[in-house]
C-alpha cells in the first residue's frame, strides 16, 4: 500500500509542476514525471513479491509476475519520448519567436 | 476481410508519401485524395453491407483472449463514414490553401497520420490498443496545429499537447486500474467482467477516463485548450479537428466506455447532462463576445458538443437518436463555416470580423454556403440542424426534463446570435474590401459538397432512411449485451 501511495504522490508532483511552473522546460519536464508515475503505477500491478520473470524454464517455475504490465510500459515509454521530443521541439520554436521561456509571458492568444 | 484496410490505407499513404515526396506537393495530394477517396467508398460499403450486424477480425489470428481484435458495429461504420466524408473534403480543400503556406509533403503525411490514428480509435475493440492509435491521431494534430509556423500556432500547439499529454497520462492510470480489476483488456471481457465489480471501482475508472477523454472531446470545465488550438491551425485542419477529432477521441470513446462497457451508470449520465448543458451555456455566450472568425467558431464547437453530451446524458432511444445525428451534423456544418473562415482568410488576409467587409459578390460560394452552414447550426428548417435539435428537445421533455428543453432552446438562440454575428459583420457588412487572393476550384467544390450534405442531411432522418442509417447505431449505444455477445460468442 505504501508504495502505490507514494507513487501516488511522485504523481501529484508532477501535476504540481504541470499547474504551477511558469518555465517551459520546468513543465516538461514535470509532464515526464506524471508519465513515470503512470508506469509505475502500471508495473506495480502486475508486480508479485517472490516471483520470478515470466519465461517458461524447468517444469514447476512457481509464481510468476504479470508480463502484460511490462508490455504496455514499453509501449507507453515510447509515446512518452515522442511527446517529449515534440514538446522540445515546440519550444524550442516558442523560444525563437517570443525571446523567453516564461510562460506568462507568452499569451498572444487571449479570450 | 476489410477492416485492416482501414488502418492500412492511410498508413501506407503517410509513409508513401514521405518517401516519395520529394519537394513538391503533386504526390501528397494523389495519394491521399485516392486514400481518402477509397475510405469513403469502403465505410460507405462496409455500412450498407453491415445491416446491424457485428464484424470481428483477430489481428494475426491470435484467438481473442490472447489478441488484439479489430470491431466493426453499425457504430463504428457510422463514425468512419463521417471521417471519410470530412477528411476528403478536407484535403481537396487543402491544395490550394496549403500551398499558401508552402508547398510541402509534410502535410500531406500527417494528415494520413492522423487519419490512421482516427480509424484505428474506431475500429480497435483493446483498450490499450485505443490508447495508441489516439496517441498517434494527436501528435499528428499537434504537429498539423503548428503548421503555419506562426508564433500564436506553436503557443497554441504547445497548450494543446501539454493539454494532451496530462489526459492521456490520465487515461493511462484508468487503464492500468482496469486491468488490475478485470485481469484483460479486450473491451467485450472487461463489460463481462464490469457487473461482478464493487462500484466504487467503476466510479474511480470512470472518473479518470471521464477526464480523460472528456480533455479530448473539450467539454465545459475542459475546454481551455480547444479555442486556441482550433482557431490557430490551418483551416481545413481546424475543420478535422473541430468536425471530427474531437468526436472520435472524446464523444465516440466516452460512449464506447460509458456506454459498451460500463452500461451507462446513472451517475455518470448525470454528469454528462450536466457538463453537457454548462458546455452549451457558458461557451455560447462566450461564442458572442469573440471578433476572430474562427475562434467565434471553436466556442460554439464547444457548445455543439454540450447538445451531443446532453442528448447521451438523457439516455433514452429518442436522445441518443438526437445525439448520433447531431455528431453527424455538427461535423458537417462546422467543418463548412471552418472552410468559409479559411477561404476569407485566404482571400483577405484576415479574420477579424470587423475589418471584413462586403462579401456577397467577391465571393459568392462562400458567402452562400456560409448562410447555409448558419442556418443549419442555429437550427432553422429545413436544414440537417433543425431535425437533431428538435430531437433532443422532444427527448427532454418527453424524459420529464422541460428544463433541459428550454436550456437547449436557450442555446439554439445563442448559436444564432453568434452565427448572425458573423454573417452581418464578417460577409455583409457594408464596407468595401479588395481581395488578395482568388479563390480556386477546389475549395469552392469542397465548400459546395458540403452545404449540399447539409441541405439533404436531414433526410436521414425520414422513414425507410432512418431504420437503415440511424436506428442500428442508437441500437448498439442502448444494447450493451448485444456488444459483448457479438464480439465473444461466435
Amino acid at each position: 500500500m505504501t508504495v502505490y501511495l507514494l507513487c501516488f504522490a511522485l504523481f501529484l508532483v508532477g501535476l504540481y509542476g504541470v499547474l504551477a511552473k511558469r518555465d517551459l522546460i520546468k513543465i516538461i519536464l514535470s509532464i515526464g514525471i506524471m508519465g513515470y508515475a503512470a508506469n509505475l503505477f502500471l508495473i506495480l500491478f502486475g508486480y508479485k513479491r517472490g516471483a520470478t520473470f515470466p519465461i517458461l524454464t524447468g517444469a514447476n517455475p512457481g509464481p510468476m509476475v504479470d508480463p502484460l504490465p511490462q508490455a504496455l510500459v514499453l509501449t507507453s515509454i515510447v509515446i512518452e519520448l515522442g511527446t517529449t521530443a515534440l514538446l522540445v521541439a515546440l519550444v524550442v520554436r516558442l523560444f525563437q519567436k517570443y525571446g523567453t521561456f516564461d510562460i506568462a509571458k507568452i499569451r498572444r492568444l487571449r479570450g | 476481410m476489410m477492416l485492416p484496410y482501414f488502418i492500412i490505407i492511410p498508413l501506407l499513404a503517410a509513409f508513401l508519401i514521405t518517401l516519395i515526396g520529394g519537394k513538391r506537393d503533386i504526390w501528397g495530394i494523389a495519394l491521399s485524395m485516392i486514400a481518402t477517396a477509397a475510405l469513403l467508398i469502403m465505410s460507405l460499403v462496409s455500412f450498407l453491407q453491415l445491416r446491424g450486424e457485428t464484424i470481428v477480425y483477430e489481428m494475426g489470428n491470435w484467438q481473442l483472449p490472447l489478441g488484439i481484435a479489430l470491431v466493426m458495429d453499425s457504430l463504428s461504420g457510422f463514425m468512419l463514414i463521417i471521417v471519410s466524408l470530412v477528411a476528403l473534403t478536407s484535403v481537396v480543400y487543402s491544395i490550394q490553401y496549403v500551398r499558401h503556406l508552402g508547398q510541402d509533403f509534410k502535410y500531406y503525411a500527417l494528415f494520413m497520420f492522423m487519419l490512421t490514428g482516427m480509424n484505428g480509435v474506431i475500429l480497435t475493440g483493446d483498450i490499450f490498443n485505443l490508447f495508441v492509435f489516439m496517441e498517434i491521431a494527436l501528435f499528428a494534430a499537434f504537429a498539423l496545429v503548428a503548421y503555419g509556423c506562426r508564433a500564436e500556432e506553436y503557443e497554441a500547439a504547445f497548450k494543446y499537447a501539454i493539454m494532451g499529454a496530462v489526459s492521456s497520462t490520465l487515461i493511462l492510470i484508468g487503464i492500468g486500474v482496469l486491468y488490475s480489476a478485470t485481469s484483460t483488456l479486450t473491451m467485450a471481457r472487461i463489460a463481462q467482467a464490469i457487473p461482478g465489480l464493487p462500484s466504487q471501482i467503476v466510479l474511480w475508472i470512470g472518473g479518470l477516463f471521464l477526464a480523460g477523454f472528456g480533455l479530448k472531446a473539450a467539454a465545459m470545465p475542459f475546454h481551455a485548450w480547444l479555442p486556441d488550438a482550433h482557431s490557430s491551425a490551418p483551416a481545413p485542419i481546424s475543420s478535422m479537428l473541430s468536425g471530427v477529432l474531437i468526436k472520435v477521441l472524446g464523444i465516440y470513446a466516452i460512449i464506447r466506455l460509458f456506454f459498451n462497457v460500463f452500461d451507462a451508470p446513472s451517475a455518470f449520465l448525470t454528469i454528462f447532462i450536466v457538463i453537457g448543458s454548462a458546455s452549451i451555456l457558458i461557451s455560447g455566450f462566450l461564442a458572442i463576445i469573440q471578433w476572430d472568425f474562427k475562434r467565434l467558431l471553436a466556442y460554439s464547437s464547444i457548445s455543439q458538443i454540450g447538445y451531443i453530451l446532453l442528448g447521451m446524458g438523457l439516455a433514452t432511444p429518442l436522445a441518443i437518436l438526437g445525439a448520433v445525428f447531431h455528431l453527424f451534423n455538427h461535423a458537417i456544418f462546422k467543418s463548412l463555416l471552418f472552410y468559409d473562415a479559411g477561404s476569407v482568410e485566404l482571400a483577405l488576409g484576415t479574420r477579424d470580423l470587423q475589418k471584413l467587409g462586403k462579401l456577397g459578390k467577391l465571393l459568392p460560394v462562400t458567402s452562400g454556403t456560409s448562410i447555409i452552414a448558419s442556418l443549419a447550426i442555429s437550427g432553422i428548417p429545413p436544414f440537417n440542424g433543425f431535425f437533431s435539435k428538435l430531437i433532443i428537445i422532444l427527448a427532454a421533455i418527453a424524459a420529464g426534463q422541460p428544463v433541459l428543453a428550454l436550456l437547449a432552446i436557450l442555446g439554439s438562440i445563442l448559436t444564432l446570435a453568434a452565427v448572425m454575428k458573423i454573417q452581418r459583420y464578417g460577409l455583409r457588412q457594408d464596407v468595401d474590401v479588395a481581395p488578395v487572393e482568388k479563390i480556386g476550384l477546389g475549395m469552392n467544390i469542397a465548400m459546395i459538397l458540403l452545404a449540399v450534405i447539409c441541405i439533404v442531411g436531414g433526410l436521414l432522418i425520414a422513414p425507410g432512411i432512418r431504420e437503415v442509417a440511424l436506428d442500428p447505431v442508437v441500437n448498439v449505444i442502448l444494447e450493451k449485451a448485444e456488444y459483448v455477445q457479438m464480439v465473444l460468442g461466435r
